[in-house]
Order: C-alpha cells, then sequence, then structure tokens
C-alpha cells in the first residue's frame, strides 16, 4: 500500500494543506446512508427469496365433501395419485385433531365432532413452482373428486411479495441516486481542487507535465478521501443493520427471519467503500483529463 | 546548422485588443545563443511564450524542432515542453515545494526515478550558488535566490532550448555575469539559448551571440536577419 505513504514526492506536488477535509465528511455520510439502503435492499431481497423457497412449491388440496368416509376414502387416493406425479417431494393429509385444534377458536369444542362436516385439508410440496406440476397436481385431485380445490400458497401471500420486491427495488433505486450524487460531488471536489492548485498545474504544464500526471494527483487524494470517510460511514451503519438485525431476530417472527443478512450480503455491504472509492477515482480522473483538456 | 525555431509571419493577439505581436519572421539555428531585447511592454514575453509553447499564434506559423507548434495536438505538447527549458520572467516556483523539489520538478515529471535524481539536484544547487538553501520554501529566499532557483530548474534536464526572459534581472553584476556563464557552457554543450534582457552589457559578453530587437510587437529588422552584438569585433554587420 505504498500509495498511502506519503514520502513519495508525487504527494507533495499540490499543497494539501490548503484542502480541507471536508470531502471526507461528506463521503462518511453518503456512504451510511448508501450502506443502510444496500442493507434494507439486500435483506429485502433475501426476505423475498426465502418466501418464495418457502411458498413457490407448496399447495393444498381442499376437499369438501358432507360424506365423511366418502371423503377420506378420496383423500387417500388422492394421496397415493399425488404421490406418484413427477416433482412432488412430499404429500400428506393435515391431520384432523391439528385441524380441529386450528378450526377451535372459531368453532369452539364442536370442532372436535367427527360428524361435524369439514374439508379434508392435504399439503403438498413440489420441489419448484413450475406451474405444470402444479396443474398435474391438480388434474389428479379432481379426477378423483372434481370439486376438489387446490390453492397455491404463493398466491395468498403475493401481496407481500410484491411489497417486498417493491422496497427492494426502491432501495436500489436509493443506492443508485446515491452513486450519482457521490459522483457529482468527485466531480465538483476534483474542479475545485483544480481551481485551488491551478497556479501548481500550470507550471507542472509548462515543464512537460501530462494531463494524466497530474489527474493522477486529484485521483489518488479524492479516492483516498472516499475510502477513508466511507469506510467509517459504511462501519457505522454496519453496525446499526446489526443491531437492528439482532433486534429483529428475538421477536421470533418467521417472516423477519428471512430478513437476515448472510454471509455474502455482509462481504458485499463491506465493499460499498471499495467499490465507491474505485467509482471516484475514475470519474474524479474523468473530471480533471476533461477540465484541462479544455486549456492548452 | 539545423532551423530548430521558424517563426513565419507570426501574429498573437490577445482577447480581442491590437495585436501584442505582428509579421514576426525569423529563424533561430540550432546551438546557437540568441538575445531579444526590447522597451518594456514591447512584446518580449509574448514572443518567447510562443516559444515554449504557453501561447498559440493567432496567424502565422511557428516551427518548432521541425514541426508546426500551433497545429500540435494536445498530447504531444508535453513531449515539446520537455525539451525546452524555461526560466520564467516571474519566475513560477512552486512556492509550498522546496527549493530542492522546485530543481527535481523537470526530472520527476520526466519519470526518472528518486535514486538518479539527488545528484543532479546537488550539483545544480551548487551551480547557482545555493547548496545549503535546499530545504528553503522559495518565499523565504531573495528574488535574486529565486531567480537561481527557476534557473537551476530550466537547466536541470539538459534542454535543447532553453529560453530565459531576464533571467538576470534581480541578481547583482558579478551573478549575473556567473549566470551568463552558465548559459553560456550549456550552449557550447549543444544548447540552444535564448535570453530576452534588456541589459547591454550582458549581450556584449557574448560575442558569438546573434540579438533582435523587438518594437511595439514587430521586429525592428522585418527581414529577420540578426545582428551581432554592437560591442561585438562583428560589430553592427548583419550575420
Ligand atoms: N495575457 C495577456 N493578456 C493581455 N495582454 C497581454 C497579456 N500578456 C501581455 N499582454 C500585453 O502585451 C504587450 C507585450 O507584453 P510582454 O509581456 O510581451 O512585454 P515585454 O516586452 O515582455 O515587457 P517587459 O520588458 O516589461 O517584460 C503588453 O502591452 C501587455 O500589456
Ligand atoms: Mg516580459
Amino acid at each position: 500500500m505504498s500509495w498511502l505513504t506519503s514520502d513519495n514526492p508525487e504527494h507533495r506536488l499540490l499543497d494539501e494543506s490548503r484542502s480541507t477535509r471536508s470531502m471526507l465528511w461528506i463521503m462518511a455520510i453518503m456512504l451510511f446512508l448508501t450502506t443502510l439502503a444496500a442493507a434494507l435492499g439486500l435483506s429485502m431481497a433475501s426476505a423475498s427469496a426465502a418466501l418464495d423457497r418457502q411458498l413457490a412449491g407448496r399447495l393444498t388440496i381442499q376437499l369438501v365433501e358432507a360424506d365423511a368416509a366418502r371423503r377420506d376414502a378420496a383423500a387417500r387416493t388422492i394421496v397415493q395419485r399425488v404421490k406418484a406425479l413427477g416433482q412432488v417431494s412430499r404429500v400428506a393429509e393435515v391431520d384432523r385433531t391439528r385441524l380441529a385444534e386450528l378450526l377451535q377458536p372459531w368453532l369452539g369444542d364442536a370442532g372436535l365432532d367427527a360428524e361435524l362436516p369439514m374439508p379434508a385439508m392435504i399439503d403438498v410440496d413440489l420441489t419448484s413452482g413450475d406451474p405444470a406440476a402444479v396443474a398435474a397436481v391438480t388434474r389428479a385431485a379432481q379426477a378423483v373428486a372434481p370439486a376438489a380445490r387446490v390453492d397455491r400458497h404463493a398466491q395468498w401471500l403475493s401481496p407481500v411479495a410484491v411489497f417486498l420486491t417493491t422496497i427492494t427495488l426502491f432501495a436500489a433505486a436509493l443506492v443508485l441516486l446515491m452513486a450519482l450524487a457521490t459522483t457529482a460531488v468527485v466531480l465538483l471536489a476534483a474542479r475545485a481542487g483544480l481551481d485551488m492548485h491551478r497556479d501548481t498545474i500550470a507550471v507542472l504544464h509548462m515543464l512537460g507535465s501530462t494531463d494524466r500526471q497530474v489527474a493522477r494527483l486529484f485521483q489518488r487524494r479524492i479516492a483516498l478521501d472516499t475510502f477513508l470517510g466511507g469506510a467509517l460511514g459504511t462501519a457505522v451503519a454496519l453496525g446499526i443493520v446489526w443491531l437492528l438485525g439482532r433486534q429483529a431476530g428475538t421477536l421470533g417472527s418467521e417472516l423477519l427471519s428471512g430478513v437476515a443478512l448472510d454471509r455474502s450480503d455482509w462481504s458485499m455491504l463491506g465493499a460499498i467503500p471499495l467499490i465507491f472509492a474505485l467509482m471516484a477515482m475514475i470519474s474524479a480522473r474523468a473530471g480533471v483529463l476533461r477540465a484541462l483538456g479544455q486549456t492548452l | 546548422m539545423a532551423n530548430i525555431v521558424q517563426f513565419e509571419n507570426v501574429g498573437l493577439r490577445y482577447g480581442t485588443g491590437a495585436e501584442t505581436l505582428s509579421d514576426v519572421s525569423f529563424t533561430l539555428s540550432a546551438g546557437s545563443f540568441y538575445f531579444v531585447t526590447g522597451a518594456s511592454g514591447a512584446g518580449k514575453t509574448s514572443l518567447l511564450k510562443l516559444l515554449y509553447l504557453a501561447q498559440r499564434p493567432t496567424r502565422g506559423i511557428v516551427r518548432l524542432f521541425g514541426e508546426d507548434a500551433g497545429a500540435l495536438p494536445r498530447n504531444r505538447l508535453p513531449g515539446f515542453r520537455r525539451r525546452i527549458g524555461v526560466v520564467f520572467q516571474d519566475f513560477r516556483l512552486v512556492p509550498h515545494l522546496s527549493a530542492f523539489d522546485n530543481i527535481a520538478l523537470p526530472l520527476r515529471v520526466a519519470g526518472m526515478p528518486e535514486s538518479e535524481i539527488e545528484g543532479p539536484v546537488r550539483e545544480m544547487l551548487a551551480w547557482v550558488n545555493l547548496k545549503d538553501r535546499g530545504n528553503a520554501k522559495p518565499p523565504t529566499l531573495s528574488g535574486g535566490e529565486q531567480q537561481r532557483i527557476a534557473i537551476a530548474r530550466a537547466v536541470i534536464n539538459r534542454p535543447e532550448v532553453l529560453v530565459a526572459d531576464e533571467p538576470t534581472g534581480n541578481v547583482d553584476p558579478d551573478m549575473a555575469e556567473r549566470l551568463l556563464h552558465l548559459f553560456d557552457s550549456l550552449n557550447r554543450l549543444g544548447t540552444t539559448v535564448v535570453v530576452a534582457t534588456h541589459d547591454f552589457q550582458l549581450i556584449n559578453r557574448i560575442p558569438d551571440a546573434r540579438m533582435m530587437r523587438i518594437e511595439r510587437g514587430r521586429l525592428s529588422d522585418p527581414t529577420g536577419a540578426l545582428r551581432h552584438p554592437p560591442g561585438s569585433p562583428q560589430g553592427q554587420a548583419p550575420a
């Protein structure tokens, strides 16, 4: 990391005692916000992926039949036939006592009465959300009992999925906006730097410096400021995200558990200062070269 | 001798005012020593600026090292400028860099490794009698000392052309002579030297030199014929 040390004479060419550290703080704030937005986006994306994984292939067959004996027979047949289909990983009739327990708050003890015409429920897990497999299950069930209804869980939760996707896109847009704003700040800083060091640059040009040599003086400084300020901002943001994640974990909500960031998410967030520093370097370079190109 | 600089009907206009230089035509041959004289405001610095590529002519052609300097693309300017050493009338030292670092600038710009820089810079500091002032920043140096640093910076890279704008304006006569002697030595090593000055004493010290005189933006001899210094054995005869 020789570019971090300042005994390189090139790094003394511009009078850095005159430049302020405001760039560092601006970058800290920008990257703090960027990291928060990115964390929001990543966690919503992973929540929506988890939701997909859990629900995409999950179906429930509902069988309404007044006669309990015929209902149970039909249910058994359906279980067997569906089991024989491809892409089916699990088929099981929902335990009647458990069903009754679920209904108890609504029906009271009457739910436990075997005579009550309760629908049979069969849970089916498919290996994927492939519509063809869903259709095959539906056909198999309705061949046995034409009144059988097949519900896809994904359908019930699709408003949630849409909501998660919306937040993910919103967060992505925020990150993009922050990247644009950072680039604008970098270009402004490069311009201000060119103005501040105009005399030195004129001398360097007269002595035969190329525009690239001059641009290098700026891009190094700006990349360093972005990286150091950004690292600070990102570190604070990551700390906050971690605390929030821990708090969400203690809530024990199944939906929120999908929100957790995994290792690759964390490393992606950690890389934000580096990515932004690189971006700052490239835009500073482009900005300086463009400005110099307009002089003699 | 090869022509290293050639001006053909050159005109220079700053902004929209009247022409500062008009119809300037002359030829400089490689390895010679030239003086440019003229009253204050006559256009000496302007002429030198064309020569060291700080200005492009508004008309006419400036040919440098055989190429039309006015038509050079931007990316070729640095290569040309590295072949020209310049002592600016206002020195243009970088104020926050030490005298040492100022003198080292052309070498660093040219990408010379640090290990090869110290020796030549120390040698130049000794040449201009500022051996002990290497760490001083220009604002803490006297005018004459700054001028000598500027001269050291201009010559350290052994330029093919040395352009000096009033390089002895701020030094005592002894130092002026010493600096002229430095230019003369460089000239003997093959550098083409162009010095703008009012000081005829100085001009007469280099008997082989040619001089051109500018009067209100025009050469006093519009044919571009360059004269020997009045005090030289060749006297007033055209060269
Ligand atoms: N950048 C500029 N913009 C506008 N006018 C200029 C500029 N530089 C010089 N001039 C004008 O051009 C004319 C010639 O100036 P120049 O500096 O070439 O004179 P000089 O012969 O070097 O004078 P001195 O002996 O005082 O250094 C002057 O009238 C000056 O005002
Ligand atoms: Mg002048």
